[in-house]
């Protein structure tokens, strides 16, 4: 990285260090928000389409869940992912792999929790008229998850901004390796440490722009909805 | 033919229906009036499957294609042809069925952007493409102008005229008089009077049903 520049200056340059920060950080946590939207959307649709005993127990908990600090996710998917853990022999440890499995970790709960609700809210506006349709159960879930997609990929951008601006998780397990597992958020930790603040300020610029964009993206699909779906 | 059998509907304390008996036969479009609290939404909810009786039983002969449409229908977050293709049964009639309800020009409007009357006569077509034998209607035209009332009118005269079976809740006697061969006036969770609607109107039915008629009943029940 070249001396003396400024933060703005390493962001315009499009700073080859920078940007291979910024490029890799996106990655995991797209991949992270992704596999949580995979598994967060159906567990949510099931949850809010079925009555069963300890279900209120169960929303409680995942909406605990949205809450957890991100080191203990981590230090936890340490202790499975590390030379000793049941997960050891997968070697995954300081990886990239393990960074986004423990994003996924993070923002499964978050997903699912607002997934749930939004498809339970719309079951609720259309319990009747479904039921009189006789409209089955899987036809059930596929007509609530297409008819609150909008809302639903709002609740992914949403886990998708939280994996992308947390640190704690991914230094644990992926090592903050310079060129392999360094990501925006442990950069700047790292950087800020050293006294190299111009970096951690252009990283922490491209941050701020992601979350702006991010949110953006999630006004503007709402109005989408509200134009395309009334 | 649907038929309730002493059924009884709780919520509760509260009995919504008591120990009702009642026969929907094909053909005869019937109109069920009372005062609010009667009943009429109930059994038109018990009859569509959508609330189980808390004691008697509801027979059904040979599971007649049934659909309904609520006094505030529910539009998908669809546009307007979209919400009459989730519910067809058998060949795609979307066309057909709008232009009958006279929305063409708003096929691709999403459908929660109609005004009400569009909104109650989309619900319509989208109650016919199931192709129902049975078609339950509660308090159709409620929440509508007189000009949309009279479109929502004529709609249901054509669909009588086409052999499909009308169930109805209404308030407006006057479209209980234009539209119904057989009227049910329910009181209480009970039935008051069946009567065909020329009798109803000409009998003194005496008690509670005099008044609800001539305008007087109360609020309260006793």
């Amino acid at each position: 990285m070249p001396e003396n520049l400024s933060a703005l200056d390493l962001v315009l340059t499009g700073d080859p260090a920078l940007f291979a920060i910024v490029r890799l950080a996106l990655i995991v946590s797209l991949s992270a928000a992704l596999l949580a939207a995979l598994v967060g959307v159906p567990l949510g649709a099931a949850i809010a389409l079925s009555s069963f005993r300890g279900r209120d127990a169960l929303i409680v908990f995942l909406n605990a869940m949205m809450g957890l600090p991100p080191v203990v996710i981590g230090l936890v998917v340490y202790l499975a992912l590390s030379r000793s853990g049941p997960l050891g022999s997968w070697g995954l440890l300081f990886t990239p792999q393990a960074m986004v499995i423990a994003q996924t970790i993070l923002v499964t709960p978050i997903i699912a929790a607002l997934a749930r609700q939004t498809i339970e809210d719309l079951w609720l506006e259309y319990r009747d008229e479904l039921t009189a349709m006789e409209v089955g159960p899987l036809r059930r879930l596929a007509t609530l998850v297409w008819d609150a997609r909008f809302s639903l990929i709002t609740a992914l951008l949403a886990g998708f901004g939280r994996a992308a601006a947390e640190v704690g998780a991914v230094i644990i397990v992926g090592g903050n390796i310079e060129g392999f597992t360094r990501t925006m958020t442990t950069a700047i930790a790292l950087e800020t440490s050293k006294g190299n603040l111009p970096l951690a300020i252009g990283l922490g610029l491209v941050l701020i722009a992601i979350v702006v964009i991010v949110n953006a993206l999630a006004w503007a699909f709402r109005r989408a909805a509200e134009r395309l779906s009334g | 033919m649907i038929g309730f059998v002493e059924v009884t509907v709780s919520v509760g304390t509260v009995t919504l229906l008591d120990r009702l008996t009642l026969t929907i036969a094909p053909g005869a479009p019937t109109v069920l009036i009372g005062p609010n609290g009667a009943g009429k939404t109930t059994v038109l909810r018990a009859a569509m499957g959508l609330l189980q009786p808390t004691s008697g039983r509801i027979v059904r002969d040979g599971e007649p294609r049934r659909a309904i449409v609520f006094q505030r229908p529910t539009m998908l977050r669809r546009t307007v042809e979209a919400n009459i293709r989730y519910a067809m049964v058998g060949a795609d009639r979307t066309r057909e069925l709008l232009a009958l309800v006279g929305l063409e020009h708003a096929a691709t409007r999403p459908a929660r952007r109609l005004s009400g009357g569009e909104q109650q006569r989309l619900a319509l077509a989208r109650s016919w493409s199931v192709r129902p034998s049975i078609l339950f209607l509660d308090e159709p035209t409620a929440n509508l102008d007189p000009s949309a009332k009279k479109e929502v009118e004529a709609l249901l005269a054509a669909f009588i005229a086409e052999g499909m079976t009308i169930v109805m809740s209404t308030h407006n006697l006057g479209q209980a008089k234009r539209l119904a061969t057989r009227i049910v006036y329910m009181d209480g969770g009970r039935i008051g009077a069946d009567l065909p609607t020329a009798q109803f109107f000409a009998e003194r039915l005496g008690g509670r049903a005099d008044l609800f008629l001539k305008g007087d009943l109360s609020w309260s029940l006793e």
